[in-house]
């Protein structure tokens, strides 16, 4: 059984936390500050498998990780997962990512972490590898975000707007607007 | 209405959504704890607002929160309202913040349970699977007993992602509600045939995990998985399967010959290899020729861990490690793969390599292997790396109680290195216990250590890393010196030495004290010996004078032991030389300002000072002030020597670890009950009106004060307090008597440890041969290479002698005749052979007479309570109590019980019937987790016939129902033939009743007949699917051992051949069964007689 899911970029700053097995906030911390440091201290041309990790699982627990750019991508697994399974597993799911946000970056992780999530969730299901075929991932993905959409066209035509507007950057356009022009405009119907 | 809507519209086009949030983390670097707090409150706020839509977004911004370290399970209510939302948007939204935070003992939970019921039931697949996604990370039992019958309608949902999802959450529902497995078993199987590749997945991964607890219930269902193995090409699938065939082989070994490496896949490939070894493994002990299929895989892993790709160079070691453990010799030829592993760049590999070099040493190659570690640790960076290479080169060669040392002059030395080159190392306690353990145990280099240590003791510079525990060795080497102080060549130079004040921690210090005081006991019996009394006194003078630092020392229990052995000294020149040389030397006890001490000067020393002080009084003053006494008076100071020196007279035996557990609770035992009479309660005092407190609590007792303290507590308090205030005076006659008593009752009770002279009377032939083990000490020719004192320093290492003179005595050992040689053997084996360690190692044994000799013998004596012996049963009792698969160790084929859920009962009707049928096997059922049941002999057989008679009355009222569903042929077919063989071998007389017996003892360990038949339908079936010659060729050889097999087994008697015949004819059946499956219906009426045959034929047993 996979463990945890853990992404963080070359800082140790999460990205995303997924645990199949309770932790509470302090512990899942820990367990993500003690991933990266033994992680981050590897070299790039050293294989992808790490035994140690003291904090969860004990002896029959593995770390198996890939590092992409900016971002590691860890995996915290059990002996009854295959190693070259899973790593297989992780570039499915970068790929997937990839195709999802189109050339995705760490921004994308940063912004989107519920969508990860949404992603992460077609790939793994409770620390089950749930589905490993990335066509059928994507096609599950995008249905779900059309129902997704579907319903924000029948309730929430404004909230999209504003999450359209919002996604403009609209802190920084509503300063734009030149508000003063706006009564202006109103008295000019007027005339 | 429409209104309110928009006002709240409005209102949400200036709360933070999701990306705000971050945003605004993003540029609040500074003061990021504050900014938090005040989205929290935000949100707080937010989630107060009626608005489905606001507290969704809420609940989107707590779940990125929590990521960052922040609890937001106080939310959890308005995520179950988020949850329940009828769109699928918020529903999404809720379900993940519940998956971050929400756990198995949450009580919200209960909260949910019905809306995750609707949500699985509904119309729109991805709600239920959200709901599902969801469930799976806080699953509860309740929620798992709940939910456990929706969950498993949707595994027949027709929807393949739903059955996919569904399949995958019973395995997390059979975690936390293990019962749900059995009823859900069937359907389980049913999706390994799904028409959707992803359910399969799904169903084998679930299966695959399964299995890691009682495999043998997965047995059956091997050629079902055969066939997903050679049709599908889910690379994820196959390995799952290859990893289940894996765990089965141990059950089944003839299932992993017919693995074949189907893909070029790397991962797959690896997996097979994995799975190939772990079947080579499990045959082992049956069939001698399967060294070349080892050789095979060795050569492949080989290819593996030669490869540039880090990650496959790990996992062929991962690999190569677990061939190493039944066959090291295969392994032992690619040491210098492995060695050369040991400078790979990249410490997970390195680690695996040592792993490795554990299992592949041998008497052979133990001393070359230890000199390229030390070698090593010189070069390696990271003092953890250091610290694991030097905890890897003390368990390589204390395993298997020093199996693979020959010559413990060497392993000392050796020890002495690692501790001066690895000052700062965190083992120090660790290579302490090797020292001790080493010189108790082995008597022969007893002289070898102690001088070793003295030599350490003077060396080793104390100063060094103040954060390491290296300073422990000093511990070991103060006690050793000390106990075994008659072997030492310098006693008094380290005497001297163990007197230097050092700034060792307080423990250590008490050692020196302690240990001290020991070669001073020596050292003056040696001078009584020698009738040198200057000497005496000159030993007092040095103890007396270095026990001065220790006196002061702030450490408590220094200190103490410091004045103990100080007054002991004090005592001891007062008899020899009278009072001048007291006062002379009670002086710097004043000095030392410890003034407090003197008044008690009589009561201290403790019991050596009692002794002494009992020699003391008829001391007659020693003639003159040089040390010169008088004829007569050297036998007095011979008896105080004597008793010095009994002090520390009685040898100290190793214990055996657990020797403390295994003491049993004596029948008298009761802690409940008062050792010493309570002090009366507040009323009895009260009662006693006038009497003062010292009466009641006479701390001196005189002959008046506890006559009439005692009579007065007796009328008063009734008896019950005056006990413990009553002392009797024996006469020095009784106290003799009693003492007498008290012996006897010792030896006489079992959980006393005795000398080892007792254990032989005992007559355990475990105590007669560790008793000869014991007496054959003397036969063994110890050290016969003369050594030169070895020098401080060398250019080499001091160790590396060792190596050279052993690579020397083999060349001329090897001229001479094999008389000498046998009887060098004879010694080693005795000492090594411990039970099952030698029959593991059973590899080597072949080859043992070129493995050079042992110079020196462990001492293997360890102490037990009587009647106890070495075993790990407690822990394997106890296995890992946090394991969550724990739970998941069912029998399922074993029967139902009766209070069994109603509404699961009748879901698995059809499941019931597979699972009473089996032969014997129901008998474990119940004593599953009883493995005393399971040995017991004798016990198999009366089981049984109760289980049947069990069996066969549900059997008839499920045969019937099984009839009409006509869908489980294949579960029946295992009954059928199962019973039919039984019927065998009831026809077989005496003779099968036998081979029934034996079958029972192994109850489901192997069930030869079926598994036969399950491998040669899959010989059929892969020959039918035609293969690739090259696919065929890798087949070759396994088939040819199965062909001898079938040879073997023909070698037999009648007996045998009708086991063949059954053989066949279960072939026969499941042929059938696979391949015209509209006919195995009829097939499975026609069995039905013979069935109920078998049922009747069991009456008889």
């Amino acid at each position: 059984m996979i463990k945890a899911i853990l992404v963080f970029n070359n800082h140790g700053k999460p990205r995303l936390s997924k645990f199949y097995q309770y932790f509470n906030e302090d512990m899942q911390q820990q367990i993500i500050k003690e991933t990266f440091q033994l992680v981050s201290k590897r070299d790039d041309n050293v294989c992808n498998f790490l035994e140690g990790g003291s904090l969860i699982g004990g002896s029959d627990y593995k770390l198996i990780y890939r590092h992409y750019a900016t971002l590691y991508f860890v995996f915290c697994v059990d002996s009854s997962e295959s190693e070259l399974g899973i790593l297989d597993l992780i570039q499915v799911f970068v790929e997937t990512l990839d195709k999802c946000f189109e050339n995705v970056c760490e921004l994308d992780l940063i912004f989107h972490a519920d969508a990860v999530h949404h992603i992460l969730s077609e790939l793994v299901m409770g620390g089950m590898v749930l589905q490993t075929n990335m066509s059928d991932i994507l096609a599950r993905i995008e249905e779900q975000n059309k129902l997704q959409k579907q319903e924000a066209g029948i309730s929430a035509a404004p909230a999209r707007a504003v999450s359209a507007v919002k996604s403009m950057n609209l802190p920084q356009q509503i300063k734009d607007i030149k508000l003063p022009d706006l009564p202006q405009a109103i008295k000019d119907l007027k005339f | 209405m429409a209104l309110k809507m928009v006002k709240g519209n409005l209102e949400r086009m200036f709360d933070k959504n999701l990306t705000d949030l971050v945003r605004g983390i993003r540029n609040n670097k500074d003061n990021e704890a504050k900014y938090i707090a005040q989205c929290i409150e935000e949100i707080k706020q937010e989630l107060r607002q009626d608005n489905v839509s606001v507290k969704s977004n809420a609940v989107a911004k707590l779940t990125y929160l929590q990521m960052c370290g922040y609890d937001i399970s106080w939310a959890g209510f308005n995520i179950i309202e988020v949850m329940s939302s009828n769109r699928f948007t918020c529903k999404r939204i809720g379900y993940l913040a519940a998956s971050q935070c929400f756990h198995p003992d949450s009580e919200l939970l209960m909260l949910t349970t019905n809306m995750i019921r609707k949500d699985l039931s509904s119309t729109n697949q991805y709600d239920a699977g959200v709901a599902l996604s969801g469930l799976s990370c806080f699953i509860s039992t309740d929620l798992s007993r709940d939910l456990a019958n929706d969950i498993m309608t949707l595994m027949s949902s027709t929807k393949p992602y739903l059955r996919m999802k569904a399949v995958l959450m019973m395995y997390k529902v059979f975690l936390r509600y293990p019962e749900a497995l059995r009823p859900a078993f069937p359907k389980l199987k049913e999706k390994l045939e799904d028409p959707d590749p992803s359910v399969q997945s799904a169903a084998v991964n679930v299966i695959c995990e399964l299995a890691r607890k009682n495999p043998k219930n997965y047995l059956s269902l091997a050629p079902i998985f055969f066939k997903l193995m050679t049709t599908s090409t889910n690379n994820w699938m196959l390995i799952k399967i290859i990893k289940l065939f894996g765990a089965l082989t141990p059950l089944e070994p003839r299932l992993g010959k017919k693995l074949i490496e189907p893909t070029s896949a790397m991962s797959l490939l690896y997996e097979c290899i994995n799975t190939v070894i772990a079947v080579l493994i499990s045959i082992s002990s049956g069939m001698p020729n399967h060294s070349a299929s080892i050789q095979l895989c060795v050569q492949k892993l080989r290819i593996l861990i030669e490869d540039s790709d880090q990650n496959l160079k790990y996992l062929g070691l991962l690999a190569m490690s677990k061939i190493l453990k039944t066959h090291p010799k295969s392994v032992q030829t690619h040491k210098d793969l492995i060695l050369a592993c040991l400078d790979d760049k990249d410490e997970s590999i390195r680690l695996r390599a040592l792993d490795l070099l554990y299992g592949m040493v041998s008497k052979k190659n133990l001393m070359e292997i230890v000199r390229r570690l030390l070698g090593h640790m010189e070069r390696a960076e990271g003092s953890s790396y250091r610290d694991e290479l030097l905890y890897k080169v003390i368990e390589i060669c204390s395993q298997g109680s020093y199996q693979y040392v020959t010559n413990f002059e060497w392993y000392l030395t050796v020890l002495v290195e690692l501790i001066l080159l690895e000052s700062g190392s965190r083992h120090g306690r660790l290579i302490a216990g090797q020292l001790l353990d080493v010189a108790i145990r082995v008597q022969a280099v007893r002289t070898f250590a102690v001088n070793e240590m003295a030599t350490l003791l003077e060396t080793y510079p104390v100063t060094a890393a103040p954060n390491g525990t290296m300073q422990e060795v000093l511990y070991a080497a103060a006690w050793i010196v000390g106990e075994f102080a008659p072997h030492l060549d310098g006693p008094e130079r380290t005497l001297a030495v163990l007197l230097q004040p050092k700034p060792v921690a307080g423990h250590i210090q008490a050692v020196y004290v302690q240990n001290a005081l020991k070669l001073f006991a020596h050292l003056v019996g040696e001078a009584v010996r020698q009738r040198d009394g200057a000497a005496i006194e000159r030993h007092c003078q040095t103890l007396a004078e270095g026990l001065r630092s220790y006196l002061s020392s702030a450490d408590i229990e220094v200190q103490e032991r410091a004045s103990s052995v100080y007054f002991l000294v004090v005592l001891l020149r007062e008899s020899l030389g009278g009072g001048a040389d007291q006062q002379h030397a009670a002086a710097p006890v004043a000095d030392g300002g410890l003034l407090e001490l003197t008044p008690d000067v009589p009561g201290e020393p403790g019991d050596g000072g009692g002794e002494e002080a009992r020699a003391a009084p008829d001391e007659p003053v020693a003639a003159g002030p040089g040390g010169h006494y008088p004829g007569a008076a050297w036998d007095e100071i011979e008896q105080i020597a004597t008793d010095l020196q009994g002090l520390f007279g009685s040898e100290l035996n190793p214990v055996a670890p657990k020797a403390q557990r295994k003491v049993q609770l004596p029948e008298e035992l009761d802690l409940d009950e008062w050792i010493n009479q309570p002090p009366p309660s507040a009323d009895a005092s009260s009662a006693d009106g006038g009497s003062s407190d010292e009466d009641k609590f006479p701390l001196f007792l005189t002959d008046g004060g506890r006559g009439g303290g005692g009579g007065e507590r007796e009328t008063n308090g009734g008896g019950d307090g005056s006990r413990s205030y009553k002392r009797i005076e024996y006469t020095q006659e009784e106290l003799d008597k009693m003492r007498q008593a008290r012996l006897l009752e010792q030896t006489n009770n079992p959980n006393y440890l005795k000398p080892a002279k007792t254990k032989k009377a005992s007559g355990a032939d475990y105590h007669q041969q560790q008793q000869q083990q014991h007496d054959c000490y003397d036969d063994i020719p110890i050290a016969e290479i003369a050594l030169e004192v070895p020098l401080q320093i060398h250019s080499t290492k001091r160790s590396d002698k060792y190596l050279m003179d052993a690579e020397r005595a083999t060349r001329v050992f090897v001229g001479k005749s094999g008389g000498r040689k046998e009887k060098g053997e004879k010694g080693g084996k005795k000492s090594k052979r411990r039970g099952k360690k030698s029959k593991r190692y059973s590899d080597e044994s072949d080859s043992e007479s070129d493995d050079p000799k042992p110079l020196h013998v462990v001492n293997t004596v360890i102490e037990l309570p009587e009647g106890a012996i070495l075993s790990d049963t407690e822990d394997k009792n106890n296995a890992d109590p946090n394991d969550p698969h724990r739970a998941l160790d069912i029998d399922l084929d074993a029967p139902f019980e009766d209070d069994y859920p109603q509404d699961m009962k009748r879901k698995a009707a059809n499941q019931r019937s597979v699972m009473l049928l089996r032969d014997g096997d129901g008998q474990t059922a119940k004593t599953n987790r009883n493995p005393a049941d399971e040995h017991h002999p004798g016990g198999g057989t009366t089981t049984t016939t109760t289980t049947d008679s069990k069996h066969r009355s549900r059997r008839r009222g499920t045969a019937a129902a099984t009839e009409r569903s006509g869908s489980k042929h294949a579960d029946r077919k295992h009954t059928d033939r199962s019973d039919e063989r039984q019927q065998q071998a009831e026809d077989g007389g005496g003779a099968g009743r036998e081979k029934q017996k034996k079958k029972k003892k192994s109850a489901g360990k192997e069930r030869p007949d079926e598994a036969d038949a399950i491998m040669l339908m899959i010989d059929e079936e892969t020959s039918a699917k035609g293969r690739t010659a090259k696919e065929k060729e890798k087949r070759s050889k396994p088939p040819k051992d199965g062909g001898a097999e079938d040879e073997a087994v023909e070698g037999g008697d009648v007996k045998e051949k009708k086991k063949k015949h059954s053989k066949k004819s279960s072939k026969h059946h499941h042929h059938h069964h696979h391949h015209h499956s509209s006919s195995s219906k009829k097939s499975g009426y026609e069995e039905m007689p013979a069935q109920s045959l078998g049922g009747v034929s069991k009456d008889a047993v």
